[in-house]
């Protein structure tokens, strides 16, 4: 199952390599491919920066030179037709590609400025500090405390039980779901219904106190009133965490992010504020795809 | 022909009428072959086991004979020293000789009191001699006691053997049977429930062999199989689906491993006679060696039943354990592990049902030999269930033919106990979402 073939690259692409974390923010907006440069609207640091990513599945090259920024405690949408590899992105982001047999990934990503790809960096910790909540509900065949619980756990965060109980209700909590199961938690995580068990995920994924959220499509199995309560959370969760979402509709990332960026067959076309992305793209394949002409 | 705008023309509807009749015509076709294979595989089943059944049932009934026992001192310990080992020693087939004697005080001819005594089984002596051993105080006494009857007059009594046949082709003479008829006159022969089959060990006299000896074998067998089989075909299996790389050699093994579940039972034999008794000189017709065998018969059954039940689990699963920081054996251990056990435990049990069904590489090491003695560890020389029926089957005395039956019904009850176990398994733990 595990066929770990990761290149880790002895050098990062030479191109214009953004300052430190700690920059000033006119240089977070990245200049990409067809140069997409503009004045930054987020006055925040990049919490992880992409350069040259690179990603193959055998023989076929589905990322191609993605240079981009995640900042620090905003939404960022990665939208585009079916293949065009936001997903292999965000999956490069914490490593998840690791698992997939033949997929090589080259090129630089870094996480407060150290490098994820380092031989060195300890995966383990690295998903802890970078939770991921998948397009299908997949929550553990356990009961709903047990679910949140398990990664606390691992992590050894919790010393007693009643810290355990503490973390395992503010996750909920924060999740939107306390309310709906605070009477059974003892339940299996599967009896809850779909956008019950993505909250679940993602209480689950908050539970070990992540800095950055992955969402890979989390609505898209759900209808839309649950749709709605996890856009609602998505809002809710930007105050503490950094969330790159990937998403099939237009309007949600509309809705929900500050900062989207649109891929088309493995590239990064065009990478700006929302309201800048939607209102007026500089690229004609992003005012295709946006206008519903194409995709 | 009318063309309606909107509307299939003529021709396509007829065309399509016409395929339709022979679609439908061919659905009822296929269903009625289904129909039969399922009719006939039943009937075959039901033919099966009516007939061992209808063999075997009256194998759980023994007839035994009511004697008067005197239990003579002067026989059984003539200078009174009650000495257990001269006890042991004494004639007790001397005591029956005489009981049934005295019954039929006319018989005087010596071939004659030969035939008398030969309707009583062997297997009297032993009983009497237990009830001595037990109780010392019998000596000197009379009682009454019900003693197992030789296995011509037990298939006689149950009907096996015809009086209507000309006396040279039957194991009973006239005047043998002319004696049981008495006996049974008299009410001193009775049908009862045959506890010694399912207690005693193996015998060269039908009613007094018994299925113990092969079960308690079995038994040992099976257990040796089992600490064996299953925690290398698991780890096999484990790690094969969870983390080897895939490459050539994982290739290789894959496929031999596929291979390796068709092989002939016979050659595991062959391959335990030659390595396990030759080489290693361990002991011969012991269940370690047969449990050995049967292991390494199972564990292809068992990997691959476990790797099934591995690739079953939703990779989902394993991606939200990652993805909260999981190690990968703490993945594979805290949830694919326990999602995939009742498919890995369906897969264990089929297959250590399968090995107590085995018989051929067990001949091979040779567990197929007459063992009285019920072992009393897997070092111990062992018979096996289906060996036991094997030897049986072997055997000319008529009265075998039904213990053969018997045991076989026993069999299947374990074999349909343990596939039941894998379907209950099955159904209460399998997580369904």
């Amino acid at each position: 199952m595990l066929g770990l073939t990761v290149q880790v690259p002895t050098k990062v692409s030479d191109k214009a390599k953004p300052a430190p974390a700690t920059a000033p923010t006119p240089a977070a907006e990245v200049a990409v491919g067809a140069a997409v440069a503009e004045a930054a609207p987020s006055r925040r640091a990049p919490k992880m920066e992409a350069r040259g990513v690179n990603v193959f599945y055998g023989d076929n090259h589905a990322l191609k030179d993605v240079d981009l920024d995640i900042t620090v405690k905003e939404v960022t949408a990665l939208i585009g037709p079916s293949g065009c590899g936001k997903t292999t992105f965000i999956r490069c982001l914490n490593r998840m590609n690791d698992i997939i047999e033949g997929c090589v990934v080259s090129g630089s990503v870094t996480l407060d400025g150290d490098e994820i790809y380092d031989p060195g960096v300890d995966v383990v910790q690295l998903r802890a500090r970078i939770g991921m909540v998948f397009q299908k509900p997949n929550p553990f065949p356990k009961s709903i405390y047990d679910n949140v619980a398990y990664g606390p756990q691992i992590h050894g965060l919790a010393a007693v039980r009643d810290e355990l109980d503490q973390i395992v209700t503010t996750s909920l909590e924060r999740a939107g779901l306390y309310d709906e199961v605070y009477d059974r938690l003892d339940q299996p995580g599967t009896s809850l219904s779909g956008g019950q068990q993505q909250r679940l995920c993602i209480a689950r994924a908050i539970a070990v106190d992540p800095e950055i959220i992955l969402m890979d499509e989390p609505c898209s199995a759900l209808d839309p009133i649950a749709t709605a309560r996890i856009e609602e959370l998505m809002d809710e969760l930007r105050e503490n965490y950094t969330i790159v979402i990937v998403t099939h509709s237009m309007q949600q990332a509309a809705r929900v992010s500050q900062r989207t960026a649109f891929f088309h067959l493995g590239e990064l076309v065009e990478y700006g504020s929302t309201e800048r992305v939607f209102t007026r793209p500089r690229d004609e394949r992003t005012q295709g795809y946006i206008t519903g002409r194409f995709g | 022909m009318s063309e309606t705008p909107g509307r299939q023309t003529v021709a396509v509807t007829d065309r399509l009428n016409a395929g339709l009749k022979r679609r439908y015509a061919a659905e009822r076709r296929f269903r009625l072959y289904g129909l039969i294979s399922v009719a006939l595989a039943l009937a075959f089943l039901g033919i099966l086991f009516a007939s061992i059944i209808e063999k075997g049932y009256s194998a759980f009934t023994q007839h035994l004979v009511r004697l008067e026992i005197h239990f003579d001192p002067q026989l059984i310990d003539p200078e009174g020293t009650r000495d257990a080992r001269t006890l042991a020693r004494a004639d007790y087939a001397a005591l029956a000789k005489r009981a049934i004697g005295q019954l039929f005080p006319e018989v005087k001819k010596r071939r004659d009191k030969r035939a008398l005594r030969s309707l009583v089984s062997s297997g009297a002596a032993y009983d009497l001699r237990a009830m001595v051993l037990d109780d010392p105080a019998l000596i000197g006494a009379t009682r009454t006691v019900w003693v197992p009857v030789d296995d011509d007059v037990d298939m006689y009594m149950k009907g096996y053997i015809s009086p209507d046949l000309p006396e040279a082709e039957r194991r009973l003479s006239d005047a043998q049977i002319g004696w049981v008829d008495r006996l049974v006159d008299w009410g001193f022969v009775e049908k009862r429930f045959n506890a010694r089959f399912f207690t005693a060990g193996d015998s060269r006299e039908p009613e007094l062999a018994g299925i113990w000896g092969a079960v308690v074998g079995s038994f040992f067998a099976l257990l040796v199989t089992l600490l064996l089989a299953f925690p290398i075909g698991v780890m096999a299996a484990v790690y094969l689906e969870e983390f080897a790389p895939k490459n050539r050699l994982t290739d290789l093994i894959e496929v031999n491993i596929n291979n390796l579940a068709a092989v002939p039972s016979i050659i595991f034999g062959i391959l335990g006679l030659a390595v396990l008794l030759n080489f290693f000189e361990l002991p011969r017709s012991a269940p370690l060696v047969g449990g050995m065998v049967l292991a390494l018969m199972t564990l292809p059954t068992i990997i691959i039943a476990g790797r099934v039940a591995l690739k079953a689990v939703p990779p989902s699963i394993r991606e939200a354990a990652l993805s909260v920081g999981a190690s990968p054996v703490q993945t594979v251990l805290h949830h694919v592990f326990p999602i995939a056990m009742p498919g890995i435990l369906t897969g264990t049990i089929i297959g250590m049902a399968r090995a107590l069904g085995e018989t051929a590489p067990l001949l091979m090491i040779g567990m197929v030999a007459f063992i009285v003695d019920i072992a009393r560890g897997p070092l111990d020389p062992a018979t096996v269930l289906p060996v036991q029926i094997f030897i049986w089957s072997d055997a000319p005395e008529r009265g075998f033919v039904e213990k053969a039956a018997a045991a076989t019904m026993v069999l299947l009850v374990f074999l349909i106990a343990m596939n039941g176990l894998a379907i209950y398994l099955r159904q209460k733990f399998e997580k369904r979402w």
